[in-house]
């Protein structure tokens, strides 16, 4: 075999992944994905072993739940034959391992940066010279934004080129919110310390990097996760998706100038998080997840106060989303724009919500289950237009969802156990992947052990490293002005992306 | 019509009278208050994540600290933090919290600029940039302006442009890359103006303090009018904060 077969948080001596030659690494994975709209890349990476460089790639498959996994060693001043002529969904991948080790590729399109890394091999790319896509043309002009953008958000650079009011083609920069979190996660030796990295990598998404840094970090342990621990996570998670989802549809009503609903949404997240400060003292849920452990527990009065919570939270939402659902001057306006056809995001490996928008049933809750999601038969919520309208009715039906899926687990509160746990050591020369479905779709983090069981690399994957290539190609042959609402029907992370 | 009123009845009040007095439901972590028992100091300060504890006499640097609570949760009778969530200081050392202190913390009136009460007493228009932000602060610094924190009606407002700003307020630790924005982005804002460093990460890079994708020489050359700590900082916090620095003072 060219691959070894293994599960969500499982972990595995790093010498049972089959290490095979690079032409072999290659046929073997596009033979995996080729033709399966069920299996796609959930990472594929590499890192430096001597002078050499180990890469890594890991196929899940949707229907099985396995998840294969596959290595290679090639030299840094290598030229090598790309996946991406094979399969687009690669081309991204292959972009980081090109910035970050220098190897280079015969076959890939476009070998562009990629975030600009602290690492990066080649110093001369500067993210002041991006070689942006251009086209000479007296009929076709430029609209540059960012990075500082006009609201308070994160930062990054688009290059929309437009005849016109219509868009033909948008390039999006990113990599100004670098911070070198993977090398921290090396480089810092204490646990908490890991933990804090873990809940800093995006902040609207607290509680789904710090569950898989926690399970990775369990299943290097070898601990067997409590299931009461599992229970707040599962609700905690849960809980993230209301609030983004709500908080999300209020930014889209902000950007089709209904007022009404701007406000009605963005007052409607704040319960929600709210009951987060209320459970751990934080209203995005930080500092309340640990490896084994939740720093607070769940327990019967809580989820009294979750009941409540959502008792008066669910008529509000509803009848707001009846009102906004029934205006034909919204409708127009998320109809049939930004459309992502079913074709396109499978070619690039799109995941989450951006998937299920266009027909793709891609959901780790479903496919590869953690946490007490096996419990409740989840069933992703599937559209099929993939337009704002379909990532709108995905929001305001996973909410709904969310909502049962908790009403659900309230049901049985498990009794309180102890707190704390000592783990142990976790075991040496090992490789674990850990996949979250967060709000945004799947979160993949992978580690990977020396001989002293200490951290050799570590590897984040955030949802948005797939999606901005779905948002690039949603906006073509709009008209600008549909931008806006375009994007924030997606609501991709920067900080998530450039780590 | 009627649909809008009905919803609109159904919000009841939102807004809340008083940010300057209001409790903060449930658990909050905001100022600490460090008591005299003696611990193994040693243990304590190790196991703050990013060294916000000093040792003899023991003290948190709020500056540091990312509220995560872990010191309060082994040392409960050491550390606490109680729900007082105005924890702003326009200078740097007035962050520190000291071992047997329990007052409020408060700006130091002989450093605020004289003009920053007259010109922007009434009316304050800041730019907010995210420096490598994650997201967090920026998240909370847009609920400052929603309906229940209501910053605009004090005057405070965030604008699209630095040209209609009278400061720039920085979250995230500043990367690498997002250095020399940050200074363009300064240099277009008029003067007179205002620097507001707003969660832990702006004001001493947090967890990513010795991550060599930052630079943070920005801050070294200019005074810094306003440090609003917290990971993310809390809406009261940064209103508070902000109140407090344009307040009207004696002598003024
Ligand atoms: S709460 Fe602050 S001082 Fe205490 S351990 Fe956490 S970061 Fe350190």
């Amino acid at each position: 075999m060219n691959y070894i077969t293994i599960f969500n948080n499982q972990t595995i001596p790093v010498s049972s992944i089959p290490e095979v030659d690079y032409n072999t690494l290659l046929e073997t994975n596009i033979n995996l994905v080729s033709g399966k709209s069920e299996r796609h890349c959930v990472n594929y990476y590499g890192y430096n072993i001597g002078n050499k460089i180990k890469l890594i790639c890991c196929i899940a498959d949707d229907n099985t739940h396995e998840i294969f996994v596959s290595s290679s060693k090639v030299q840094q001043n290598e030229k090598l034959n790309s996946f991406t002529a094979k399969l687009l969904c690669f081309e991204k991948f292959e972009r980081e391992i090109h910035e970050n080790f220098g190897i280079g590729y015969h076959d890939h399109p476009w070998l562009k940066p990629v975030r600009y890394s602290h690492n990066r091999f080649d110093k001369s790319k500067q993210i002041a010279n991006y070689p942006f896509y251009s086209i000479d043309s007296d009929e076709l002009h430029e609209v540059g934004v960012g990075p500082i953008h006009a609201g308070i958000i994160e930062p990054g650079h688009f290059r929309f080129i437009c005849n016109g009011e219509q868009i033909l083609h948008l390039e999006i920069q990113l990599g100004f919110q670098h911070r070198g979190i993977e090398d921290l996660f090396i480089h810092k030796k204490n646990i908490l310390q890991r933990a804090t990295i873990a809940e800093n990598i995006a902040g609207d998404t607290v509680v789904g990097h710090t569950t898989a840094f926690s399970h990775v970090w369990e299943s290097l342990c070898g601990y067997k996760t409590k299931s009461d621990v599992e229970f707040g996570r599962t609700i905690a998670l849960e809980l993230e998706r209301i609030a983004v989802h709500t908080g999300d549809i209020s930014a889209v009503c902000t950007d089709i100038a209904y007022q009404l609903g701007s406000s009605v949404f963005g007052r409607l997240r704040t319960p929600i998080i709210n009951y987060f400060q209320e459970w751990g003292g934080n209203r995005l849920g930080k500092g309340l997840i640990r490896p084994g452990r939740n720093q607070f527990s769940f327990n019967k009065l809580l989820g009294e106060r979750l009941k409540e919570v959502l008792d008066k939270f669910e008529p509000d939402f509803t009848e707001m989303n009846e009102e906004l659902f029934s205006l034909p001057s919204a409708l127009s306006r998320f109809e049939r724009t930004g459309v992502v056809s079913f074709e396109d995001v499978s070619s690039i490996g799109a995941v989450g919500m951006a998937a299920r928008m266009s027909g793709l049933n891609r959901d780790v809750r479903l496919s590869h289950p953690y946490g007490l999601y096996s419990e409740l038969n989840h069933e992703p919520i599937i559209k099929h237009h993939g337009d704002v309208y379909s990532r709108v009715q995905i929001r305001k039906h996973e909410v709904w969802q969310s909502i049962k899926h908790i009403r659900n687990l309230l049901n049985n509160i498990p009794e309180e156990i102890s707190t704390d746990t000592e783990l142990n050591k976790p075991k040496q020369d090992s490789f674990t992947i850990s996949l979250v479905e967060g709000w945004r779709g799947e979160i993949c983090h992978c580690a990977i052990t020396d001989s002293s069981g200490d951290l050799l690399h570590y590897k984040v994957k955030d949802p948005s490293f797939h999606n901005w290539l779905a948002l690039a190609l949603a906006v073509r042959n709009n008209e600008i002005s549909d931008f806006p609402v375009c994007n924030k029907s997606f609501n991709l992370s920067y900080c998530g992306h450039d780590l | 019509m009627l649909n809008n009123v009905k919803i609109l009845y159904h919000q009841g009040k939102q807004f809340i009278p008083d940010v300057t007095t209001v409790n903060v439901p449930g658990i909050f972590r905001g100022r600490p208050i460090i008591s005299p028992e003696k611990v193994d100091e040693n243990k304590l300060a190790e196991i703050c994540p990013t060294s916000a504890i000093n040792k003899n006499p023991v003290s948190i640097d709020l500056g540091k600290c990312t509220f995560c609570g872990e010191c309060a949760r082994v040392f409960s009778n050491k550390i606490s933090f109680t729900k007082d969530y105005k924890l702003s200081a326009n200078k740097r050392e007035n962050l520190i919290i000291k071992e047997g202190v329990d007052k409020p913390i408060e700006l130091n009136s002989e450093l605020i600029r004289k003009e920053i009460h007259k010109m922007f007493g009434g009316s304050l228009k800041l730019r907010q940039i995210s420096a490598a932000g994650d997201n967090s602060c920026e998240a909370e610094l847009n609920a400052a302006g929603n309906v229940n924190f209501d910053m605009g009606r004090f005057g405070i407002e965030f604008v699209a442009s630095p040209r209609h700003a009278d400061g720039i307020v920085i979250t995230g630790p500043i990367s690498e890359n997002m250095a020399e924005p940050v200074q363009i982005c300064y240099d277009a804002t008029p003067s007179p103006k205002i620097i507001i460093l707003a969660g832990t990460d702006a004001i001493s890079g947090g967890i990513f303090s010795d991550s060599r994708a930052i630079n943070r020489s920005f801050l070294e050359k200019y005074p810094i009018d306003l440090y609003v700590p917290g990971n993310p900082v809390h809406p009261l916090t940064f209103i508070n904060g902000v109140l407090s620095l344009i307040a009207k003072r004696k002598g003024n």
